[in-house]
């Protein structure tokens, strides 16, 4: 009798019943960080201060609506996620022209900027600022290095210390920037730099990346100090100025007449 | 005179060296090695720094080759370096990463080898300019300056091996870069490339090849050349600078025992010291950071080590855009020109001693150095020399510079490009004038003393003044120099002038064209003639206005003192009273 108490189906409906709670909360856990991330930005006062905003700052160049003018493209379709790194940054409002906008001191509060963003994303379809956990720290360092080494090391440096680009143009130094900004300009980007989007490198290796490079951050070189990280450049000249400069009082010791 | 029998019985030390002494004869070798005399002087230590850090190396590198594997075979890292954990790699590159983390003490040991690698061709380098402006070069030493130039380029080699052997990025990029060089020359290059590589770039041989030639071949070569320099050295005895009692024939200085034994073990330990300083505080090539070498990624930023930045400079530099396809080859003149333009300053580096010797004819010995300035043409040759290869070695940083300095790339570039060519010019220039120049201040100051600041009133109202002779071991060091003439291009046994006798003609003039002769003793006597009649006329009035005005001493009271010198002949005045000679040179009058 006790064990016709349990249906032959049980286990089936327990496994069943377990498969529809867990995937139903990560589909609800998924459209509360989806929700979350799409409602960051959009309510109606914010796109009316973000329009405001934009007319006060931006449309003296990139056009009233963001349609572009002679002096500066059209900002349709480039998303939120442009306008939040190029002002985020301080890049925008830009001060002056150049090979590169210069990294200013912000002119906006975080509120002000995730207004702009969001009026500049809602003039048509583009990236959104990515969310929290797209951008957190936690991929894989090892294959982000890779990565980094293979698609940005070119112009940024095997160790992200930056480098130089034709005609004053340059890939700034990757020290210590915010994890959302750096995922926003592989999304976008911005100035001189290539898109890598979706498709190019996924949100993982993006992921990863960010991790490699937050590690670089985190941690100092196990060699002592590094120099700025500039590699041989920095190593000859140390050697040269501070290295034989020692030496050489030395010398300047030991060839002394004694009194 | 003690009595044999109580005469004290050998000790320790005195029983051993006999033994060693009648067996090997320790006793002359100590005593001809030891009474060997050295000048004191803090440049001539530039060599022993260059020696020390060699020692140096030697040590490190015996440690990391007990631990560095020369394979190119890949593995899967396993080790603690969390970012590179289960990244495929060389072994090279394993085992270096595996020196830096796990090895007790190897991380220490590698930036130390790499940071002597620097100071050792550093200080070589150095050491080579200080022989070149000395004119230390000169017979008998020409050998031995062609010596040190090839020890200096097999510390190059031996740095270059060096740096590729951690099979990382960096390394790998510094490959590439010598392997499109190679296989820029035309017919034999994509052969040579192919046979060093062991086919195509990067194969699997070429670590452990250029492992062999780094811990063998390189410093087996350095070793002799070391023996061969240092033995040339004790031949012809160390070089002294000018001054009195310093002559050709002798050298003024301390044995090198006990005095110079104790000095240079001691220098060698404060070397050592500064270089363990360093590596231990200072980071040096993190190859952790480039990861493995990968062929595809080529990292911005990728510098050689200082010494071989001049050629990478070289490289830079050379306008692009310059292939000519002549015979069926190609020809690569943006790789072609900077090699050759390389090749042909290593060379004439090399051969200076014989140039310059071709010129001036000299066929004596010369132990005393010169000042710089007393050769004007030979320094300004050396400036422009030194302007010349630090343009090429800055072109090698074109891009931090851009960067760090916030300017153009391109603008860099074709500013370095242009300095290239223009800086020597301008320094061979100026460093001419400014030696010729300090030659006549020296002329000055030699006929008529230095310039004291002193003004003094004559009894008619004329200001002058006071210049103050200086001692006599000055004024050998100032005088004792020779100024060579132009020689003329002279006809041969068949009454011909040959090109080769009016190029040597041509070369001598460019030489010795603009000179400066040192002052006489018969000129130094004339001037202080005058003087002693200065003295006379101004020792009574000189007491009583002797202020100083230092403020008007160059705008008003020179050109008074000039007017002097061509109505006289007088141009100067000694203190008067303050010294004897002065008591004792008036009653001349």
């Amino acid at each position: 009798m006790k064990n016709k108490r349990r249906s032959p189906f049980a286990a089936a409906l327990v496994i069943v019943a377990g498969l529809i709670i867990s995937g139903g909360s990560y589909a609800a856990a998924n459209a509360v960080v989806k929700h979350s991330n799409t409602s960051q930005a959009v309510t109606q006062s914010q796109l009316e201060e973000g329009k405001q905003l934009f007319l006060a700052n931006c449309a003296s160049c990139h056009g009233k609506n963001g349609v572009g003018t002679s002096a500066a493209p059209t900002l349709i379709g480039v998303g939120a996620a442009s306008a939040d790194f190029q002002v985020s940054s301080g890049r925008m409002p830009a001060q002056a022209d150049g090979p590169q906008m210069q990294v200013k001191p912000v002119q906006f509060t975080r509120e002000q900027i995730d207004a702009i963003a969001a009026y500049v994303g809602s003039l048509g379809t583009g990236p959104a600022i990515p969310s929290a956990d797209m951008t957190a720290a936690n991929g894989d360092a090892v294959r982000g290095g890779e990565l980094f080494r293979i698609n940005c090391a070119m112009c940024h440096n095997a160790v992200g210390a930056g480098g130089a680009l034709t005609e004053g143009k340059y890939a700034p130094a990757l020290k210590n920037i915010p994890n959302t900004r750096i995922y926003e300009a592989m999304l976008t980007g911005p100035q001189n730099m290539p898109v890598f989007n979706d498709a190019n490198i996924t949100p993982t290796d993006k992921k990863d990346i960010i991790t490699y490079l937050k590690y670089l951050d985190e941690n100092p070189s196990a060699g002592g100090y590094e120099l700025a990280g500039l590699g041989p450049v920095a190593e000859g000249l140390f050697i040269w100025i501070i290295g034989l400069g020692l030496i050489i009082g030395f010398t300047v010791w030991l060839g002394a007449k004694s009194n | 005179m003690a009595n044999q029998a109580t005469a004290k019985k050998p000790g320790f030390l005195a029983e051993r060296a006999n033994f060693l002494d009648e067996r090997v004869g320790v006793a002359g070798i100590l005593k001809e090695f030891g009474r060997k005399i050295f000048p004191d002087h803090w440049s001539f230590m530039l060599g022993e720094v260059a020696m020390y850090s060699f020692l140096v190396l030697l040590i490190s590198g015996t440690f990391l080759t007990f631990f560095f594997q020369p394979a190119m075979t890949d593995v899967i890292y396993n080790g603690v370096y969390g970012p590179l954990k289960g990244a495929e790699m060389s072994i090279a590159y394993k085992s270096t990463l595996d020196i830096s983390f796990e090895v007790r003490g190897g991380l220490l040991m590698r930036q130390v080898h790499h940071w002597s690698a620097l100071l050792f061709v550093a200080s070589a380098g150095l050491h080579m300019l200080r022989v070149f402006f000395t004119g230390a070069f000169r017979k008998p030493r020409e050998i031995n300056w062609v010596v040190g130039f090839l020890l200096f380029v097999m510390g190059m080699a031996g740095g270059f091996t060096g740096y590729s052997l951690p099979d990382d990025l960096l390394s790998g990029n510094g490959l590439r870069i010598i392997d499109g060089m190679i296989k820029g020359v035309p017919v034999i290059g994509a052969y040579v490339s192919s046979l060093l590589f062991g086919g195509q770039f990067p194969g699997h041989a070429i670590v452990a090849r250029l492992y062999s030639l780094h811990i063998m071949i390189v410093p087996a070569l350095i070793i002799v050349l070391l023996a061969v320099h240092l033995f040339m050295v004790v031949i012809h005895k160390h070089t002294h600078y000018s001054g009195a009692g310093k002559k050709d024939n002798n050298v003024v200085g301390y044995p090198l025992a006990p005095v110079y034994v104790a000095k240079a073990g001691g220098f060698f330990f404060i070397v050592f010291g500064v270089i363990m300083l360093i590596s231990a505080t200072f980071t040096i090539n993190p190859v952790w950071n480039y990861g493995g070498y990968d062929p595809s990624p080529v990292s911005a930023g990728t510098q050689p080590d200082w010494y071989i930045g001049w050629l990478d400079g070289a490289l830079r530099l050379a306008p692009s855009h310059l292939e000519a396809g002549w015979f069926g080859f190609s020809w690569s003149w943006n790789i072609l020109l900077p090699l050759i333009i390389s090749l042909v300053f290593l060379f004439v580096v090399g051969a200076y001693p014989f140039l310059e010797k071709w010129v001036t004819g000299d066929e004596r010995e010369h132990h005393v150095l010169d000042r710089p300035r007393n050769a004007p043409v030979r320094t300004a040759i050396g400036a422009a020399g030194v302007t010349f290869y630090a343009v090429l070695w800055a072109g090698a940083s074109t891009d931090l510079i851009a960067t760090n300095f916030k300017m153009s790339l391109n603008t860099v570039l074709t500013f370095m490009q242009i300095s290239l060519i223009v800086l020597p010019i301008v320094a061979f220039w100026a460093t001419k004038r400014t030696a010729l120049s300090l030659q006549r201040k020296d002329r000055e100051i030699a006929l008529h003393g230095r310039e004291t600041g002193r003004i003094v009133r004559m009894p008619h109202g004329e200001y002058i003044e006071v210049h103050e002779p200086v001692d006599k071991y000055e004024l050998y060091k100032l005088t004792a120099f020779e100024s060579f003439a132009p020689t003329l291009a002279r006809p041969n046994e068949d009454g011909k002038i040959t090109v080769k006798a009016r190029m040597r003609a041509a070369l001598s003039k460019f030489y010795f064209e603009d000179r400066v002769t040192p002052a006489t003793q018969l000129e130094i006597d004339a001037s202080h003639g005058h003087h002693d009649e200065q003295k006379a006329i101004e020792a009574k009035p000189a007491k009583k206005v002797a202020t100083k005005k230092p403020a008007a001493k160059k705008s008003a009271a020179k050109p008074a003192a000039k007017k002097t010198a061509s109505k006289t002949a007088t141009k100067s005045a000694k203190a008067p009273a303050k010294k004897p000679a002065a008591k004792k040179a008036a009653p001349k009058k």
